[in-house]
C-alpha cells in the first residue's frame, strides 16, 4: 500500500499509485455494498463530521452512508444555517469542532482553497467534498472507478468532458486524474465556459460537439452551474442545449460503445437529453452513484489507517 | 546643527551617478557635496565646523525614499497601523516621506478630516507625511470633493485609490476642475466590470486553483480610459500601478504624445509573480493581483528605462483576522515600508537596474511629481537622506517588523540591504544595528 496522505484535499498531489490503491480498495467495497450485510468495522469508534457550507444532498448522503457502513459515528452539520451566519470565521468554526475530537472531517465550501485552509488548523483527517471551483477529488475517483469497470481499463482512453468547465471542480479533478492515468482528455464547450489558460493544461479544446466527441470512449457531461452564473456566459438554455446538450444524434460520432456520464444533479433538457440519460446501454449515471459510496468508504478507510499510524506513540513497533 | 558624512558612496539619481565622496548637512539642508571621501575641513572657520562627523565606511548615501500610496489606518482602523508605527517602520525602511492614502474610514474627503490626519501625523510620525485626499466624496464616484480647500489644507494629490470612478462624466469633471487648480490626480487603472470579484490574474495558474480571476487586459482598458480623459482635460495624471505589458505600450504612447502622465508600480508586482500565491497564501493577495512572470519582467525593464516613473510600497496593513480567510474572502494588500528597499535591491542584485536609476524611481521621480524639493543630492536640497548597505544579508521575520500589522509576503525570505541611518531635514531619526 502506498497511500500515505494525511488528508484528501485534491487529486493534484496524488500519484498514480495512490489512485490505484484507492480504486483497488474501492472495488472491494463495491462487493461489500452489494451484499445483504453491508457492514464492517473499519471506522469503528471514530467520529466523522460532515461540514457542508454549501447545499448538497447527494454527496452528503453518500459520505454519510459510507461512514455508517464502516461503523463510524457520523454527524452532519448544515453550516449555512449555523454559526457562519452569526459571523464566526471558518477557522474559529474549525477550531471549535476540532476541540470535539473528530477523526474524519468531510468539508464542502463555496470558496476555492477553503478546505486547504481548514486542514491546516485541525488535527484530524480532512476530506474535500468540493471547494469552490477548485477540486472535488472523490467525484473524480468515483468517475475513474466507473470508467475502469465499464471499459476494463483506465488508461489510453479518449475522454471528452463537456459543458461548463470554467465553474466546475469536477472537471479540474477529473483532468488531473485522467491525465495522471495517461488518458487523452478533450474539453468541449462554449469559449465563455472555458477557463483561461486552458490550452496549457495538456488537454485538447473543442468548441463544437461534433468535432469534440468524434471517436471518444467516454462522454462526461457537466452540470450547467446555474447558481454560479453571475454574468452573461450563454445566451439562453435552449441555445445551449441545441449546441452543447448531449442527445443521441450528437453521441453518434463517438465510438459505438462510448459511455455517457454525469456527476449529477442533472438538468434534463439543458445539458443532457432525458431519454439518453436513462438509456441503460449508454448511460452509467446510476453506477456513478453506486461507485461514489464505495470510493468514499475506501478514502476514509485509508485516511483512518494513516491517522491511527500517526497516533501511535513514537518508537513503538506495531 | 551640522553633520559631515565622510567616506560614502554617493548615489545621485539626478545626475545618474554613483561616486565616492562626502556630504555636509547643515540647517536641515545639504550644505555641500564633496568629491573626496575625506574632505579637508581645516579651511573652514571654526563656527562652520561640523558638530558631528560620521564615517560611512564606504556604504551608500542616497536621497530618502518618497513613497506614494502608503496606507496608515488612521482614522478608523488604528489597530492595523498608526502614524507612530507606520512612521517608525518608514524610518527603518529608508522612507523619509510617506504620501498617505485617503482610503481610510471615513475617507479623507474633507478639509476637517485632512486636518485631523495632518495633526496626528505631526504628533507621532518621525518622517514627513504628506496626506492625499479622495477625489470624490466618500470615494463613491459621484460628487467631487472640495479640491480647492483640500489643496490649501495640504492635500498632496487626489485619488479614490482602488475604488475606480466608474462614471466617466464625473471623472472628466473632476479632472477638469483639478487641472484649473494644478492638482495632481492619481488613478487606479482597472476596468471595474472585468475585475469585479477577482482574486487573481486569469491564466493557467488561477484556473487550476479555481480562483475568480481578472484578465490583465482590464488594466489596459482602465488606463486607456483615464489617458483619454487626461488628454481631454489636460490634468496632471499619475497611474498608481501599471503592472502589465500591454498597458506599458499605451503608457509609452501617451508619454510620446505629450500627455502629462506618470506611472508607478508596487514593489510586490516588481519582485513577485502569480505563482507565489502557491496554495492560497493570502499574504500574497494584493490589488491588482500578482501578474505573470512575463509581465513582471516587462515592468522591471520599464522601471530601468524610466517608462515606469515611480516604485512605491503600496503599504497596506491588514490584521491577522482579515487574512486568515479563504483566499477569495481574504483582504487584499501587504505591508512593505520596511521591505521596500531590500526587495527593490533584488532588481539591483539581479543586474536589472543600477542604483542611481533605482533611486530615480524611489526618491527623485515621486518627489518631482509632487513638486517637492527632495529626492536629490544637491546643495540646498532638504537633507532627507539614507545611509544603507545594499549587500547586508538577512532573513525576514515578519514579527520583527515595526508595523502593527505583519502581513508581508516576504516572511522567511532571504533579502539583502539594510538601512544604517535615516535623516529627515538633517535630523538623524534612525540608526540601524
Amino acid at each position: 500500500m502506498t497511500f500515505r496522505a494525511k488528508h484528501l484535499l485534491g487529486i493534484e498531489h496524488l500519484s498514480s499509485e495512490d489512485i490505484k490503491t484507492l480504486l483497488d480498495l474501492a472495488a472491494h467495497y463495491v462487493d461489500l455494498n452489494r451484499r445483504d450485510i453491508k457492514h464492517n468495522d473499519a471506522l469503528a469508534g471514530l467520529t466523522q463530521v460532515n461540514m457542508f457550507f454549501e447545499n448538497s444532498t447527494r454527496t452528503q448522503a453518500s459520505f454519510e452512508l459510507a461512514g455508517k457502513r464502516l461503523g463510524a459515528d457520523v454527524m452532519n452539520m448544515a453550516m449555512q444555517a449555523s454559526s457562519i451566519k452569526k459571523g464566526e470565521t471558518l477557522i474559529d468554526t474549525a477550531l471549535t469542532l476540532n476541540a470535539m475530537h473528530p477523526d474524519l472531517l468531510v468539508v464542502r465550501h463555496p470558496q476555492s482553497g477553503a478546505v486547504n485552509l481548514l486542514a491546516e488548523k485541525v488535527n484530524c483527517a480532512v476530506l474535500n467534498a468540493g471547494d469552490g471551483r477548485h477540486e472535488h477529488p472523490t467525484q473524480a475517483l468515483l468517475d475513474a472507478l466507473t470508467i475502469q469497470r465499464a471499459k476494463g481499463r483506465l488508461h489510453r482512453l479518449s475522454i471528452a468532458i463537456c459543458g461548463d468547465i470554467a465553474h466546475s471542480r469536477v472537471a479540474r479533478s477529473n483532468i488531473f486524474l485522467l491525465g495522471k492515468m495517461e488518458n487523452r482528455v478533450r474539453l468541449v464547450g462554449p469559449p465563455t465556459l472555458m477557463p483561461a489558460g486552458v490550452a496549457d493544461w495538456g488537454v485538447e479544446v473543442y468548441g463544437d460537439m461534433a468535432e469534440g466527441l468524434r471517436d471518444v470512449d467516454v462522454v462526461m457531461m457537466l452540470r450547467l452551474q446555474r447558481e454560479r452564473m453571475d454574468g452573461a456566459f450563454i445566451p439562453s438554455e435552449r441555445e445551449y442545449y441545441h449546441r452543447f446538450g448531449l442527445d443521441a444524434a450528437k453521441l453518434k460520432v463517438a465510438k459505438d460503445d462510448a459511455i455517457v456520464m454525469h456527476p449529477g444533479p442533472m438538468n434534463r433538457g439543458v445539458e443532457i437529453d432525458g431519454t439518453l440519460a436513462d438509456d441503460i446501454n449508454r448511460s452509467v449515471i446510476q453506477e456513478q452513484v453506486e461507485m461514489g459510496v464505495a470510493v468514499r468508504m475506501a478514502a476514509m478507510d485509508l485516511l483512518a489507517r494513516n491517522l491511527r499510524t500517526s497516533r501511535q506513540p513514537e518508537g513503538v513497533l506495531v | 546643527m551640522s553633520t559631515l558624512v565622510t567616506n560614502a558612496r554617493l548615489i545621485d539619481p539626478e545626475a545618474g551617478t554613483e561616486k565616492h565622496g562626502a556630504l555636509l548637512i547643515r540647517d536641515g539642508q545639504i550644505a555641500e557635496v564633496f568629491g573626496t571621501p575625506e574632505p579637508d575641513m581645516g579651511a573652514m572657520p571654526d563656527k562652520r565646523q561640523p558638530r558631528v562627523t560620521q564615517d560611512a565606511a564606504g556604504k551608500y548615501l542616497a536621497p530618502g525614499i518618497v513613497d506614494i500610496g502608503v496606507k496608515v489606518s488612521e482614522p478608523g482602523e488604528r489597530h492595523k497601523e498608526s502614524f507612530r508605527s507606520a512612521g517608525r517602520a518608514a524610518a527603518a525602511g529608508g522612507v523619509t516621506t510617506m504620501v498617505t492614502r485617503p482610503d481610510t474610514d471615513p475617507a479623507i474627503d474633507s478639509p476637517e478630516v485632512l486636518e485631523f490626519v495632518t495633526r496626528r501625523a505631526n504628533e507621532d510620525a518621525p518622517v514627513r507625511v504628506l496626506p492625499m485626499a479622495a477625489l470624490t466624496k466618500g470615494r463613491q464616484g459621484r460628487e467631487m470633493v472640495e479640491i480647492g480647500f483640500l489643496k490649501d489644507a495640504g492635500a498632496a494629490a487626489f485619488t479614490d485609490c482602488d475604488s475606480v470612478v466608474q462614471n466617466t462624466k464625473v471623472l472628466s469633471r473632476c479632472m477638469t476642475y483639478a487641472r484649473s487648480l494644478g492638482a495632481l490626480v492619481i488613478g487606479h487603472p482597472q476596468d471595474p466590470g472585468l475585475s469585479d470579484g477577482a482574486a487573481a490574474t486569469s491564466g493557467k495558474f488561477s484556473s487550476l486553483k479555481g480562483l475568480p480571476a481578472v484578465s490583465p487586459m482590464a488594466e489596459r482598458i482602465g488606463l486607456d480610459r483615464d489617458l483619454a480623459l487626461a488628454e481631454l482635460s489636460g490634468v496632471a495624471y499619475h497611474a498608481d500601478q501599471i503592472t502589465t505589458k500591454s498597458a506599458l505600450d499605451r503608457l509609452a504612447q501617451a508619454k510620446a504624445q505629450g500627455i502629462d502622465v506618470t506611472a508607478g508600480i508596487s514593489i510586490h508586482h516588481l519582485t513577485l509573480n502569480e505563482l507565489d500565491v502557491g496554495d492560497y497564501r493570502t499574504f500574497f493577495k494584493v490589488k491588482p493581483p500578482l501578474r505573470s512572470e512575463d509581465d513582471r519582467m516587462a515592468c522591471a525593464e520599464a522601471v530601468a528605462s524610466g517608462l515606469i516613473d515611480v516604485i512605491s510600497s503600496m503599504h497596506t496593513p491588514q490584521d491577522e483576522e482579515s487574512k486568515r480567510l479563504p483566499f477569495e474572502a481574504a483582504a487584499s494588500g501587504a505591508v512593505a515600508l520596511e521591505t521596500l528597499l531590500p526587495a527593490a535591491l533584488r532588481l539591483y542584485h539581479a543586474g536589472q537596474i543600477d542604483l542611481p536609476a533605482l533611486f530615480r524611481a524611489l526618491s527623485l521621480n515621486p518627489s518631482r511629481r509632487l513638486g517637492l524639493g527632495t529626492g536629490r543630492l544637491a546643495v540646498g536640497a532638504p537633507a532627507d537622506l539614507i545611509l544603507f548597505d545594499p549587500d547586508a544579508p538577512f532573513v525576514l521575520d515578519r514579527f520583527a517588523l515595526r508595523s502593527k500589522s505583519k502581513n508581508t509576503p516576504f516572511d522567511g525570505a532571504r533579502l539583502q540591504g539594510r538601512v544604517l541611518a535615516t535623516w529627515v531635514a538633517g535630523n538623524c531619526i534612525y540608526t540601524g544595528d
